[in-house]
């Protein structure tokens, strides 16, 4: 389980109705439903993963999320989950704003565009970056809408939408190369300064209220 | 109870290893009325059903299979050594395969009102000297079969299905008895379906009824009495009702606007090889179908709509749908392909988007096949994998509180012609 679906999994409420889009193969869903009581559907478009997420016994839905959530009702879930996809699909702003439709909470995460091993890429290498959270080249790459935090935080701050929590987290080797007294500080370092040293945001967001 | 798939060496001309062997058909007898749909009563009547693998002690891994327009209780396997034909789901039903036979116990059976053994209007009337009933056979609707195959059910001592799986009309079948008989099935499969037909669909099967209704010797449908058959119109309407399974992409790679003789010949004989499949699909069919049972079917597929004695006529479609699959218990897989054009995938969609509005457990896939409304009969790698996943999954639905009769290993087989052993249905009974 990725760093950030054990967070989310500290968001969700036990028994509460939640849906997935990018569900993948259904492991967050598996978690939640098997510990948590939770119940709703996956959203996915690859084929290898549906198949796998509907052995796991998760519900799943055939969908693209760039067709939008017209098929869900206003309020028909606790809390919508999207993770590492926010930057893959075409209208990022539509999208949250119907996921804040259809749940009263989203949890977001996404690649941070703004890591200093992104701007060591950029600034100095000058070629476009290439990690573990980003693998593509810049010519096939799914993620078309790569941001930062601080994109992410005034896209929410002109639409409308209150972030409740946020975390910043790291996918990188790089903490397992320190030794284990310097964790704490690392972890510290990331909290003071998440925009350079965090490779995935992760976010809890609920429309503002007025 | 068919099961000897190893006891024959593979033969070119079929396959008899990979299957689920040499199947005997049995034949259930129901002396009972049954009460239809169209307030008529049917007097009595027997059904044709094929099984495959083995109930287990507790009678909770059945599986029943319902079946299309004009297929029958032959799902799988074939009927001798030398049968070249296997059944009409062979290629998902066996060992291993997406219906996997070395866990489920498989029932398939034969509808009344079709013609391929099961009481229909080819048997004779009991209440007309036993000449075939031709005509005089009641309209059937999908929900009489459901009440039909829950009589089985009940003869077989299975109280709650492990699932049900139809494609197309057969899709129809396993829908209404999510809602008919909710406790009475944990999974429901539903492929290349539709909520109910569309005014287009209607359309086309009312061509097929009238190339029927206007052949000469069609004689009122008491064809058999004068010792003929209404065979042009059977193979007409075999002929429209093929065009709509295929695709235009798939006419397209078989035949293209290839000729048989090379050349055109001005003439209204068979030039383009499209034509000539045609007319080979329609003879080959009429020449194993009744056309009596073309028409009750094509009826039934146009009456079919579960939310009628459930949801008000005032409310919209859509909302009729949910308000009425909000009574369903199992959970649900729904299955479309991506060229089907006869039941569209938005046709499916439906039928999953109102199982969400209910939150309902349910998963859709959308599969990519070439061969239009055909495609559900076909083992494609990525549908095989979506259901058999889902039928081997962990349930997720509403768990009963007791769900069959509890495991009795000196329980004997059930005996299919004694008076029926109700199961215990209440036991079953889900909300308390």
């Amino acid at each position: 389980m990725k760093i950030d679906d054990k967070l989310a999994e500290q968001w969700i409420k036990k028994g509460a109705k939640v849906l997935d889009l990018g569900c993948g193969d259904g492991a967050l869903m598996a978690h939640l439903q098997a510990h948590f009581g939770v119940t709703g559907y996956g959203l996915e478009i690859d084929s290898d993963k549906i198949s796998t997420a509907i052995a796991r016994g998760v519900n799943v839905i055939e969908q693209d999320l760039n067709d939008g959530l017209g098929a869900f009702t206003d309020d028909s879930f606790d809390t919508v989950v999207m993770m590492r996809a926010l930057q893959a699909v075409k209208n990022p702003k539509s999208l949250l704003l119907d996921m804040l439709r259809v749940a009263k909470e989203g949890i977001v995460t996404f690649p941070n565009f703004a890591y200093w091993q992104n701007r060591v890429y950029l600034g100095i290498k000058g070629i476009m970056p290439m990690s573990d959270t980003l693998p593509h080249a810049w010519y096939d790459t799914p993620n078309i809408h790569l941001c930062t935090f601080k994109d992410f935080e005034r896209l929410c701050d002109d639409n409308g939408i209150t972030i409740l929590d946020s975390a910043a987290v790291s996918d990188s080797p790089l903490p397992k190369r320190l030794p284990s007294f310097m964790h704490a500080s690392f972890d510290s370092a990331i909290k003071a300064m998440p925009n350079l040293l965090a490779d995935v945001a992760v976010y809890r967001i609920a429309k503002r209220r007025p | 109870m068919t099961d000897t798939a190893s006891l024959f060496t593979p033969r070119s001309k079929n396959n008899i290893a990979g299957s689920v062997g040499i199947v005997t058909p049995e034949r259930i007898d129901f002396n009972l009325p049954l009460q239809l749909e169209c307030q008529r009563v049917l007097n009595g009547f027997h059904l044709m059903i094929e099984t495959y693998g083995n109930l287990n002690a507790d009678k909770s891994n059945a599986i029943l299979i319902c079946h299309a327009l004009s297929g029958s209780h032959h799902a799988a396997g074939y009927h001798s050594e030398d049968d070249t034909k296997a059944g009409w789901w062979d290629q998902l039903i066996g060992k291993d395969k997406a219906i996997d036979t070395n866990h489920y116990f498989v029932v398939c059976l034969n509808n009344i009102g079709s013609c391929h053994g099961s009481t229909g209007p080819t048997t004779p009337n009991p209440d007309n000297d036993g000449k075939p009933y031709g005509v005089d056979f009641p309209l059937i609707t999908i929900k009489d079969w459901v009440k039909t195959q829950v009589m089985l059910s009940d003869r077989l001592g299975i109280a709650r299905w492990h699932a049900i799986v139809g494609g197309s009309m057969g899709g129809m079948q396993a829908l209404q008895w999510s809602v008919d008989y909710p406790e009475r099935l944990r999974r429901c499969v539903i492929i290349a379906c539709t909520p109910k037909l569309s005014a287009q669909n209607i359309a086309f099967n009312e061509v097929a009824r009238q190339s029927i209704l206007s052949d000469p010797e069609f004689h009122h449908g008491r064809y058999l009495e004068h010792g003929t058959y209404p065979r042009r119109g059977l193979i007409l309407a075999r002929m429209v009702g093929h065009i709509t399974y295929l695709t235009e992409d798939a006419m397209k790679a078989k035949f293209g606007r290839d000729l048989k003789s090379g050349k055109f010949l001005y003439g209204y004989d068979v030039e383009f090889q499209v034509e000539s499949y045609l007319r080979y699909q329609g003879e080959r069919f009429s020449e194993n179908f009744d056309a009596n049972t073309y028409l009750l079917m094509t009826k039934a597929l146009d009456y079919f709509d579960p939310t009628r004695d459930y949801a008000d006529s005032t409310l919209s479609d859509e909302d009729a749908l949910t308000y009425t699959l909000a009574r369903t218990q199992c959970q649900f897989l729904v299955v479309s392909f991506s060229t089907d054009w006869r039941f569209a995938p938005e046709r499916s969609q439906e039928i999953v988007n109102a199982l969400m509005a209910n939150h309902k457990p349910v998963s859709y896939v959308n599969i990519d096949a070439p061969l239009g409304h055909d495609s559900f009969l076909f083992d494609y790698p990525r549908y095989v994998a979506a259901l058999k996943g889902f039928l081997e999954a962990p349930f997720v639905g509403k768990k009963s509180r007791t769900t069959n009769t509890p495991p009795n290993k000196n329980q004997p087989k059930p005996k299919l012609n004694q008076t029926p052993s109700q199961p215990n249905t209440e036991q079953s009974e889900i909300n308390p």
